[in-house]
């Protein structure tokens, strides 16, 4: 009969994290620094949630001339108008018309101009217009959820485990926050709601794994009481290495069936999750663990049976 | 501690039951589901899914204190007339109304102008000069009250208008909601609804035509017909009647053309016939949201209180008229500050892609897992099985509705759940390599592995529960999938695995891990 394919699989890694750290730091520094650089350079391509305008999808009759439909929507003089086609057979197109000087009405002038350029031929499958208010207000709640969920998230990983344990959850996620938003700067992919949405749940999974980890730091510290931080440090991620080898291989799975099979509105969200996932877990390994080598762990742990003492039967 | 009592697996069973009964509407027929209790119904698509138009409304308060203050200036004018107190001066500034009266009359005027409504606050400038302000809070009522208002007559527009679930709902201080499944051409609804329809009768002045803009006669004003710019009539200040008083208005026809006819209260009707038999051989115009539609001459007295008003109309703008007069005025105007509409193919075509997104996850999720860990893996899957029951039953009992990035969180769920399964089964592996015995190494994965799903995935439900509060739209979908799919994923993996693996033990004699 046919092994359990983690048969052939090592179940013990010997890899020297802590080892390697400052070369880590090094790729950290570069992908931290590199984010920061294309999002100050090149900034971030707003898709209309946050910039506002006007989106239309429509679908022709036939394959569209793209080059016609381009010059007769210019002609209306409506500013830089983004128009793609898209799909197998070049029958489908997005029109994108940037936020109009004049408020939300004249949006909807825009709009309107657009459609009848477009005329009776074409099925118009999608339109949205959003106006310059409400694409600011959503700015704004987007940022706010993301910093709050690093704190929240920080907060509760504080009173289950210790600060030095927060601070390391609080950098890995900044980290996995601020190269995901590196990704959309330096492709101009759309950055809109769904991206926040993306970045969000990257979050959550990054922090997940690194609570793995710490769970089993913890648990190790108060085994092994005189082992060097170093070495504790590195068996505990090889000890859940295979574990998090496994769970990003079936969370890939999904988002790779997202990717090829979920259409067009949620590319954007699958790349960013596709991103993330490498991101959130070597983040965890690559800086939520080193930062815990600076601090005394075992002075604050100090076998006090204090709340963070957690069965370990 | 492996062990389940007879009474845990009932109560394990009787979950798995209703996890089932509580996801059937969405896959039995229509009729059999409407039979049923209101409780027990099937997940609502969002409108990216069936296609529909989302707006949002914005109430244009700054109107509304224009208008407070107006009214404040008029009702301070009748004041001082039913006082007999001579004054000049009655203006509306920024914020206040002032007016000048004789030094003597000061304290009789600042009484007189008190008494008309409570809240104002009314003050004596100098000599002679009071000024009435409103103060921050009756000005904040008046605005929470038209709003209010506001959505009730959105509420009857559309109601009136005939769409199917229509939802209508406040958000925040000054802003509705409005959200029309299968409709997907607004231009109609958001003229319906962006209209204030205020309807007044008022008087022509005999003798002025719209050409002499400069010099208007006191007390008129100059304003534009319905359907030309250019066509001014000149219309006395003065509403003899407004809509206000109307109980009901149907479109029909007069001499096959498309006509409102109109029907006024007892009161209403009572001023119409006074009106126009006072007014015989005069003009009424009538005029909605200061257009003119039509200024017919009174022929002779109108009682009965009903009427007809006849402008030219289509037959579609017949019926939008005596929609919007039945509904009533709004109090303010509304804006559209954001519109999303999708059409009814797109729609298909998302449920497809993220139905099919589904399936191929699932199935590559099933087959790893299998691969992975055999029977065990088979356990993690009838666990995942019971996740994805319970989180659309618990979608379906509480009315939640699934959108397109909510099915992405339902996908992605699939491969993060999983992990609890994997956490369990590598510390067994682990425990089981480090010397233990079966029923210990399984014992010792269970109980070693629960805490830190429980720390895992309670880290992820803040983001997610963040991320619903300060989300907006199709994004608040996927935050509600995503929460709901980690709290039953749990379940799952921690219940209903143990439970198999307990089963798998008292099966036979089990001697090592099976992965």
């Amino acid at each position: 009969m046919l092994q359990p394919i983690l048969r052939y699989m090592p179940h013990e890694y010997r890899f020297d994290i802590v080892g390697v750290r400052f070369a880590s730091y090094l790729l950290t520094a570069f992908l931290v620094l590199g984010s920061f650089g294309t999002i100050a350079v090149r900034g971030f391509n707003f898709g209309i949630d946050f910039a506002g305008g006007v989106l239309m999808e429509a679908r022709a009759p036939q394959a569209i001339d793209l080059g016609h439909l381009r010059g007769e929507i210019n002609a209306l003089n409506i500013g830089e108008v983004q128009i793609t086609t898209f799909g197998s057979d070049g029958r489908d197109v997005m029109i994108r018309v940037p936020q109009q000087a004049g408020g939300d009405q004249a949006q909807n002038v825009a709009l309107k101009k657009v459609q009848s350029v477009l005329g009776d031929g074409y099925e118009i499958r999608r339109t949205e217009v959003v106006g310059p208010k409400v694409g600011g207000e959503l700015i704004i709640s987007g940022a706010l959820a993301i910093a709050l969920a690093i704190i929240a998230i920080a907060v509760y990983v504080w009173f289950r485990f210790e600060w030095q344990f927060a601070l390391g959850t609080c950098l890995a996620l900044c980290h996995d926050v601020l190269t995901t938003l590196g990704i959309f700067s330096i492709f101009h992919l759309d950055f809109d709601l769904t991206t926040v949405a993306a970045v969000l749940t990257i979050a959550g999974y990054s922090v997940n794994d690194s609570v793995v980890v710490y769970d089993r730091v913890r648990e190790m510290l108060r085994k092994y009481k005189k082992m060097p931080l170093p070495e504790l440090l590195n068996s505990a991620v090889n000890k859940v290495l295979p574990r998090t080898l496994l769970t990003v291989f079936t969370v890939l799975l999904t988002v790779l069936a997202l990717l090829i099979l979920g259409g067009s509105a949620l590319r954007g969200f699958s790349i960013a999750m596709l991103w993330g996932l490498f991101v959130g877990t070597f983040s965890s390994i690559r800086v939520g663990l080193p930062v815990l080598l600076y601090f005394d762990l075992r002075a604050e742990e100090g076998g006090a049976p204090s709340g963070a003492a957690q069965k370990a039967a | 501690m492996l062990h389940f009592t007879t009474s845990k697996i009932i109560f394990i069973l009787s979950v798995v039951a209703l996890a089932i009964f509580f996801c059937l509407p969405n896959v039995l027929p229509d009729s059999v589901v409407k039979a049923g209790p209101s409780w027990w119904r099937p997940m609502q698509l969002g409108l990216d899914l069936r296609g529909g138009s989302y707006l949002l409304l914005e109430v244009d308060t700054s109107t509304v204190f224009k208008q407070q203050l107006a009214d404040v200036e008029e009702t301070a004018r009748n004041a001082l007339r039913e006082a007999d107190l001579k004054y000049n001066n009655l203006h509306t500034a920024e914020d206040s109304v002032t007016v000048s009266v004789e030094p003597s009359d000061v304290s009789a005027a600042r009484s007189a102008l008190v008494k008309t409504e409570s809240g104002l606050v009314v003050e004596t400038q100098g000599a002679d000069r009071i000024k009435i302000s409103i103060p921050d809070k009756v000005k904040r009522d008046r605005e929470l009250a038209a709003v209010t208002q506001s959505l009730e007559i959105v509420r009857r527009r559309i109601d009136e208008f005939g769409t199917s679930e229509p939802s209508i709902q406040r958000q925040g201080a000054d802003r509705i909601i409005v959200e029309l499944p299968g409709v997907d051409n607004p231009e109609r609804v958001k003229a319906l609804i962006g209209q204030t329809a205020k309807l007044d009768f008022h008087l022509l002045e005999p003798g002025a035509t719209g050409a002499d803009a400069k010099d208007l006669p006191p007390g008129t004003m100059l304003l534009p017909g319905n359907k030309d710019d250019n066509q001014m009539y000149v219309v006395r200040r003065h509403v003899e009647l407004s809509g206000e008083r109307l109980v009901d208005a149907q479109p029909s026809f007069q001499n096959g053309a498309p006509v409102v006819s109109f029907r006024f209260d007892t009161a209403g009707g009572r001023r119409f016939g006074a009106l126009t038999s006072n007014s015989v051989g005069q003009r009424l115009a009538i005029v909605l949201d200061n257009r003119v539609i039509s200024a017919p001459v009174i022929k002779g007295p109108i009682v009965g209180g009903s009427g007809i008003i006849e402008g030219g109309f289509s037959v579609e703008a017949a019926k939008d008229l005596a929609l919007l007069l039945r509904a009533g005025a709004l109090p303010a105007p509304l804006l559209v500050i954001e519109e999303r509409v999708v059409g009814p193919g797109l729609g298909t075509d998302s449920i497809h892609a993220g139905a099919s997104a589904a399936i191929l996850g699932g199935a590559l999720v099933v087959v790893f897992m299998v691969l992975a860990y055999h029977s065990f893996g088979v356990f993690a899957v009838a666990g995942q099985a019971l996740h994805m029951l319970s989180l659309f039953a618990v979608l379906s009992v509480m009315g939640g509705t699934l959108t397109l990035p909510g099915i992405a969180g339902v996908v992605l769920s699939l491969g993060m759940a999983v992990d609890a399964n994997v956490l369990i089964y590598e510390r067994m592996r682990e425990e089981s390599f480090a010397g233990r015995t079966l029923l210990s190494a399984i014992t010792a994965g269970f109980s070693n592995a629960y805490a830190t799903i429980v720390d895992s995935n309670l880290t992820n439900f803040i983001a997610a529960v963040l991320l619903f509060f300060l989300g907006a739209g199709p994004v608040r979908g996927f935050a509600v999938t995503l929460s709901i799919g980690i709290l039953t994923s749990i379940f799952s993996a921690v219940m209903i695995t143990r439970l198999q693996v307990w089963l798998w033990y008292r099966s036979g004699k089990r001697r090592e891990l099976p992965i």
